[in-house]
């Protein structure tokens, strides 16, 4: 049995008895710490933007873009040639069973009017279905519904950046605002939602039923026309699934041939903002790396001068050897010495590393979040430096003669 | 049954292509309750001697029985037990730790023996008390004079009931007068509380003190004479 406390005691004592030594030593560990902690917390705070802003333009989002088109040799940009229309929307959601939603889109820019307030803003022609994509509630008012789009009502629900400039403090519900000439009646208001992961300001938005668009405010160059087609997966995992329906299904309606050209292009946003988040999170774990070599710098500092303190304490290792002590009371003696520096330097660290990400979130203006999963990480970690470090000085101690200890000089 | 017995003892050490003899053929029979001078020129093998007997060194050849325990093939830990248990060591340097209290020097056998704190403290003081160190438990090394780090060091010797107190020349560092101080208290120590004390020296007077005076030479004991023996009370063993 190895009396616990009273090791605990010798170790800090021996630990006060050299105050500045043992300072600049924790040095080591506490900037280890506090780096790992205020690395993790900039990458965490990264990929939780990420991920927030995957979730503002809808989860399991695929969008359908109109292809390019080669006409005399001279091939035009993608969604040059407008080849999607509304019934492919509506086949998509029908046939496709791995697709949860459909909508489609017709948008473009457009001057809005309301009393003597004028704004450009983006109007975007499309089905109900287009909120639950965009999983984007009101935040007053009633969405347009199926009829709305069947007459081609002249109703639009308003973002968030339209209230602000064009109505100011009057509520806007119910008022009547011109698209291009054109009196529609705001229905209602969508809630905030903030910067694209590209960012734009996705609140400068008026919706407007498809149909209305096609016929009232854009036209079409043929009939049914739309820009693009937004489709929502079931899930994640259906999401292949479903880009390779769509795929299919727009390549029979479109009559293509086996060695024709997609006249369309499909692409999986999703996916593209998971690949973001992934290689922030891959970021998130080098940062964390590079700071762990300092913290193994701190532990080899805690190892030399655990040496260090070895060989001036000889003689006293051989008095404790001469009364009593065994193996073990002696390495744990320097093994609890070690671990104290660690685990000291250690909370030390946590302290600098969290008020360290504070710094840099208000300075940098870079949001961090600090884990609980990195702070136990960081001070588990540190703890087992001290303990990985503080072996070996303490194994050579034990093994030392009593006889030739007590003669130490 | 004498509390140490050895019995034919030898310690070689390889020096190269030598072998020097420390110790060669050693059987000594110590009674509980003696006091023992153990003396000789340096390189005699008393230290040699000594260390075997503390148990900090294992001969290698011959049989050492300590209090009836036979000590060779003990392992590291099981010397400590017995070091802990059984011997209480006195040395020149007086060997205290440094910026460490007196109280907790004294303690510092019975942090290995797992005796419970206020206990610990009880005994040391007590021990403290006995030889006259009262008020100085809480001085450091340092602030203390030669006697009383010694005497320090003896009440360290006393605080686990060892029956064996092994002294390598206590008396080495210290001025005349506490020589005697000393000499009285560990004669008082084996009167009055029947502690077998093995003690060497270079000094006559200091050996005049003791009741049995072993010569050691070249590793061989050459003299082993008993003073007043029927003063001594080696006859009371147990």
């Amino acid at each position: 049995m190895i009396n616990i406390p009273a090791t605990l005691k010798i170790s800090l004592r021996a630990l006060r008895v050299n105050k500045m030594r043992s300072a600049l030593t924790m040095l080591g560990i506490i900037i280890g710490v506090g780096a790992v902690i205020a690395m993790l917390a900039v990458g965490t705070g990264a990929s939780a933007k990420i991920s927030q802003q995957i979730s503002s333009i809808g989860s399991n989002l695929i969008i359908i873009l109109p292809g390019s088109t080669t006409s005399g040799g001279l091939r035009m940009g993608m969604g040059s040639q407008p080849t999607l229309t509304r019934d492919d929307a509506d086949a998509i959601l029908k046939e496709c069973p791995a697709v949860q939603e459909v909508a489609p889109v017709l948008n473009g820019a457009a001057q809005i009017v309301y009393g003597n307030q004028n704004w450009s803003t983006g109007v975007y022609g499309t089905t109900p279905g287009m909120l639950n994509i965009r999983e984007w509630p009101l935040s007053s008012g009633r969405p347009f519904t199926d009829q709305d789009v069947r007459s081609a009502t002249k109703v639009c629900l308003v973002g968030q950046t339209v209230v602000e400039n064009l109505f100011g403090s009057i509520d806007p519900e119910g008022k009547v605002i011109r698209i291009k000439k054109v009196p529609f009646t705001v229905i209602g208001v969508l809630e905030r939602k903030g910067q694209s992961p590209q960012g734009q300001d996705q609140d400068d938005t008026i919706y407007i039923p498809v149909t209305t668009a096609q016929k009232k405010i854009f036209g079409t160059t043929f009939p049914g026309m739309v820009r693009t087609i937004m489709v929502k997966g079931k899930s994640m995992e259906d999401l292949d699934d479903a880009e390779r329906q769509v795929k299919e299904l727009l390549r029979q309606r479109h009559r293509l041939g086996p060695k024709q050209d997609n006249d369309f292009t499909v692409r999986n946003l999703t996916q593209i903002m998971q690949v973001a988040e992934q290689s922030t999170k891959v970021m998130t774990l080098l940062l964390g790396a590079i700071a762990s070599v300092s913290l193994l710098v701190g532990g080899i500092g805690i190892m030399n001068i655990m040496l260090v303190s070895v060989t001036e304490r000889t003689r006293e290792i051989g008095i404790r050897m001469a009364v009593g002590a065994k193996t073990w009371d002696i390495r744990l003696q320097f093994i609890i010495e070690a671990l104290t520096l660690s685990l000291i330097g250690g909370i030390i660290g946590i302290i600098a590393g969290v008020s360290g990400s504070k710094i840099i979130s208000a300075v940098a203006e870079w949001p961090t979040i600090v884990s609980i999963l990195s702070i136990f990480l960081a001070f588990g970690f540190s703890g087992f430096v001290g303990i990985f470090f503080g072996f070996y000085p303490a194994y050579k101690a034990s093994l030392l003669n009593p006889i030739d200890a007590l003669r130490y000089e | 049954m004498a509390l140490i017995e050895t019995a034919d003892i030898s310690k070689v050490y390889e020096l190269g292509e030598t072998s020097v003899h420390a110790l060669d053929g050693v059987s000594v029979a110590i009674e509980k309750g003696e006091f023992v001078a153990v003396m000789g020129p340096s390189g005699s093998g008393k230290s040699t001697f000594m260390n075997v007997l503390g148990c900090l060194d294992q001969p290698t050849n011959g049989r050492y029985l300590l209090d009836g325990i036979d000590v060779g093939g003990l392992n590291r830990d099981e010397l400590a037990t017995i070091r802990n248990a059984k011997i209480g060591f006195i040395f020149q340097m007086f060997n205290l730790l440094p910026r460490t209290s007196a109280l907790e020097n004294v303690e510092l056998p019975m942090l290995y023996n797992n005796i419970l704190s206020g206990e610990r403290k009880r005994r040391a003081l007590t021990a403290l008390k006995t030889l006259g160190l009262e008020g100085r438990e809480h001085h450091n090394p340092n602030q203390l004079s030669g006697g009383q780090q010694q005497r320090v060091a003896i009440a360290r010797a006393l605080v686990n009931d060892a029956p064996l107190i092994l002294a390598d020349e206590p008396t080495g560092n210290l001025d005349t007068k506490t020589s005697i101080e000393i000499m009285d208290l560990l004669v008082r120590l084996n009167r009055e509380s029947h502690m077998t004390i093995v003690l060497v020296t270079h000094e006559p007077d200091i050996a005049a003190h003791s009741g049995r005076i072993i010569r050691f030479l070249d590793g061989r004991v050459v003299r082993d004479e008993r003073k007043k023996p029927a003063e001594e009370k080696s006859a009371i063993t147990g």
